[in-house]
C-alpha cells in the first residue's frame, strides 16, 4: 500500500507541564488510511501528544495540522473531522447501546434514517444489533472497547484516535478488535493507535517510539528490526526505550 | 440547535432513569415543607413565668389573672419571695420572671403610676425580646382596664389608646412567613445542587472527555445541563406551592404567572451559578463544599430568618447580588401581599443581571481544550 496523502503533519511541537518536558520536540507525518502506531513507556507522552492532536490539550509551541486544520488555533474544526477512544472508558453508562449512538451521530448531524442506516450497519457486523437496547453498564469490558471503536466510527471521521484501546482485553477479542481497526482503514480511515503489545505493533503500517517526551525511531515495523538487527518488536522497544 | 435536542434528550434519559434521585425529587419538598415550616417559627406560646408577688393587693392579682390567661405565658409558680424564685430561674428553663413590689397598689394610688420588673432569660435573644414585648402589652392592657376602673370614680377624661392592624398576614402566622423562603431554598438546592453535580460527575467519569472532543458548543453544552433542571425547579416550585395550599392554606394573593416568570429567571440565574462552580472545580466533593459555602451565605443573608432592613449596610448592599434575596422577598411580596408584575420588577431586574452575568461566564469558564 502507497500512502502519499498526509493527513496529520506534526512539526516541532512541545508540551511543558511548568519544568516538566512532555512533548520534546516531536516531528512526523502521518499518511491517510495508514495504521499508525504509537509505543511508549508509560509516562513517555504517547497521550499527552495524541491530546494535542484531537484538540483537548493546546501545545506550548510548535504545529500540528489535522485533516486540514491547525489544532491550536482550529481546534473545533478537527474536532469535526476525528474520532477518539480515550484510554479511559467513557461512554455513558446508564444509556443504551444504541442512545449512545444515537447522541453521538446526533452531534455530528447524523440522524434520521442515515443514522439509523449506519448504527444497524455497523452493529449487524459486530453481531451485536439484537442487544442494541442493553445498558452499556451490563456489558463486557471487550464488548465496551468494541463499542467504543463503533462509536467514534459513526459519523465516518477522516482519522480515529485510540488510546490503548485493548488494554485489559482478552487475546479473543483483541483479534477481533484490530479486525475492525483493519477493516476501518481499509475503508480509507486513518488509524493512530498508542498500545503497549508488541504483537500489535507488528499489525502497523508504521510505528513511532517515543521514550521521555522524544522521538527515538519511526518507521516500518520490518524497517526497525531491520535496522536493529534483532527479530521481535519487543526487543526494538527494549533496546529503545531503556 | 438540533445539536442541543439530543443533548438534552440525553439529559433526560439519564434522570428519569436514575430512581433513586427521581423518588427524592417527588419526597423531599414533601417532608421539608412539613417539618421545616412547622419547626422554623418564631411564634412563641408557654413561656415559663415565675411571679413574685410582693405586694398581694387586689391590683397584684389582677395582673397575675391576666398572665394566667394569657396564651403566650405558662405561670409556673406564685410566690411572695424573691431569693427561691432566682434559685429556679438559675437551674431551670424558665423564661423570666415578674416581680411586682409590695409597695406597688399603694404608689399608684398615690402617685398615678408605679412600676414592676421583668428580669428574662436572654441566652436566646430574640425570645427574651419577644417575651418582653408580650409581657408590655400584658401590662399596658392592664393599665387600660384599671385606668377605666378609676376614671368611671374619679371622673378623670379616658386615655387615647392606639389601635392596630396587621396587614397582608392579619392573623401573624408565622408559617405564611416561612413556607414562601423554605420553598425558595428546596427550589434552589434541588436545582442548583443537581446540575452542579451532573456536571462534575461527567469530568470524574471522564465522559466530559468524549464530549470535548466532539464539535459541541459550549453554549450548547450548558444549555443543555441547564434545561432539565430548570423545568425540574419549576415543576418543585408548583408541587411546593400546592403542598403550601393544601397543607397550610397559603394565601396566594397575587398571580402565579408573575410568580413562574420571576422562578424561571431566577432559576437560570441559580443554575448558572451552580454550572459556573462545577466547571471550576475538579470532583463532586469539591462541588459540594463549594455550593454549600455560598448557598449558606446567600441563604443568611437572604432575610429568610432575619429581617434584611435590619442588617448593616455591607450585608444590605451584599443581598444585591443575592439572588435569594430576590427571590425570597418576590415570593412573600406575590403570595402575601399581591404585588403585581410592576411591582417586582426592580427584584426581577436584579436577578436577571445576575443570570446575564452569571450565564456567560459558566459558558466561558467550561473549557474543551487545556
Amino acid at each position: 500500500m502507497t500512502h502519499t496523502e498526509t493527513v496529520i503533519t506534526v512539526s516541532h511541537l512541545y508540551k511543558k507541564f511548568g519544568k516538566f518536558t512532555a512533548n520534546d520536540d516531536l516531528n512526523f507525518e502521518v499518511y491517510r488510511g495508514e495504521i499508525f502506531g504509537f509505543l511508549g513507556a508509560n509516562g513517555a507522552g504517547k497521550t499527552t501528544a495524541m491530546r494535542i492532536l484531537c484538540g483537548l490539550s493546546s501545545p506550548t509551541s510548535g504545529t500540528a495540522m489535522v485533516a486540514g486544520y491547525n489544532v491550536a488555533e482550529q481546534p473545533e474544526l478537527v474536532k469535526r473531522n476525528i474520532g477518539y477512544m480515550s484510554q479511559k472508558f467513557s461512554l455513558y453508562e446508564d444509556l443504551t447501546i444504541w442512545e449512545n449512538m444515537r447522541l453521538y451521530a446526533g452531534i455530528y448531524g447524523v440522524t434520521g434514517k442515515a443514522f439509523r442506516d449506519r448504527a444497524e450497519n455497523l452493529l449487524s457486523e459486530l453481531h451485536f444489533l439484537n442487544h442494541r437496547h442493553e445498558l452499556i453498564a451490563g456489558l463486557s469490558l471487550g464488548w465496551k472497547q468494541k463499542l467504543a471503536f463503533t462509536v467514534a466510527l459513526i459519523h465516518r471521521p477522516a482519522i480515529v484516535f485510540l488510546d490503548e484501546p485493548t488494554g485489559g482485553v482478552d487475546p479473543v477479542t483483541r483479534r477481533q478488535f484490530w479486525e475492525m481497526i483493519y477493516e476501518a482503514a481499509h475503508q480509507g480511515t486513518t488509524i493512530f493507535v498508542t498500545t503497549h503489545y508488541m504483537d500489535e505493533a507488528e499489525y502497523c503500517d508504521r510505528i513511532t517510539i517515543m521514550a521521555d517526551g522524544k522521538i527515538k525511531a519511526l518507521d516500518t515495523p520490518g524497517n526497525l528490526k531491520a535496522s536493529m538487527g534483532v527479530e521481535t518488536m519487543n526487543e526494538v522497544f527494549v533496546g529503545l526505550t531503556r | 440547535m438540533r445539536t442541543l435536542l439530543f443533548l438534552i434528550q440525553k439529559e433526560f434519559l439519564q434522570i428519569f432513569r436514575n430512581k433513586v434521585l427521581l423518588r427524592l425529587m417527588l419526597v423531599l419538598p414533601v417532608v421539608q415543607l412539613i417539618v421545616l415550616v412547622n419547626a422554623a417559627t418564631l411564634d412563641m406560646k408557654d413561656n415559663c413565668v415565675i411571679i413574685v408577688d410582693q405586694d398581694g393587693t387586689s391590683m397584684s392579682q389582677g395582673l397575675i389573672s391576666k398572665f394566667n390567661a394569657s396564651p403566650f405565658f405558662r405561670v409556673l409558680d406564685i410566690t411572695p419571695e424573691l431569693e427561691p424564685a432566682m434559685k429556679r430561674f438559675r437551674g431551670e428553663r424558665i423564661d423570666a420572671i415578674l416581680v411586682i413590689p409590695h409597695r406597688m397598689e399603694k404608689d399608684y394610688h398615690r402617685s398615678g403610676s408605679s412600676s414592676v420588673q421583668l428580669l428574662t432569660n436572654a441566652i436566646n435573644s430574640t425570645r427574651a425580646q419577644l417575651t418582653y414585648s408580650y409581657t408590655q402589652a400584658l401590662v399596658n392592657d392592664y393599665n387600660g382596664q384599671i385606668g377605666i376602673a378609676q376614671s368611671s370614680v374619679t371622673g378623670s377624661p379616658v386615655r387615647v389608646n392606639a389601635s392596630w392592624r396587621y396587614w397582608f398576614n392579619p392573623e401573624l402566622n408565622y408559617k405564611y412567613y416561612m413556607l414562601p423562603g423554605i420553598l425558595v431554598i428546596l427550589v434552589t438546592i434541588i436545582g442548583m445542587f443537581m446540575a452542579a453535580i451532573n456536571l462534575v460527575r461527567e469530568k470524574e467519569m471522564g465522559t466530559l472527555e468524549q464530549i470535548n472532543v466532539t464539535p459541541v458548543r459550549r453554549s450548547q453544552f450548558i444549555t443543555a445541563k441547564l434545561v432539565p433542571f430548570w423545568m425540574i425547579g419549576m415543576f418543585e416550585l408548583a408541587l411546593g406551592l400546592i403542598i403550601g395550599k393544601l397543607l397550610y392554606h397559603i394565601p396566594f394573593e397575587g398571580s402565579l404567572v408573575v410568580l413562574f416568570l420571576f422562578a424561571g429567571v431566577y432559576l437560570v440565574a441559580m443554575l448558572a451559578l451552580g454550572l459556573l462552580i462545577s466547571t471550576s472545580v475538579q470532583t463532586q466533593q469539591q462541588v459540594l463544599f463549594m455550593s454549600y459555602f455560598f448557598l449558606l451565605i446567600f441563604i443568611m443573608m437572604s432575610g429568610l430568618f432575619t429581617p434584611v432592613e435590619n442588617m448593616p449596610d455591607w450585608g444590605q448592599a451584599f443581598n444585591r447580588i443575592n439572588p435569594l434575596y430576590y427571590f425570597i422577598e418576590t415570593m412573600r411580596r406575590v403570595l402575601l401581599k399581591g404585588s403585581g408584575f410592576a411591582d417586582i420588577l426592580p427584584l426581577l431586574a436584579g436577578v436577571g443581571a445576575i443570570a446575564l452575568v452569571a450565564l456567560p461566564l459558566a459558558i466561558y469558564s467550561y473549557k474543551k481544550t487545556n
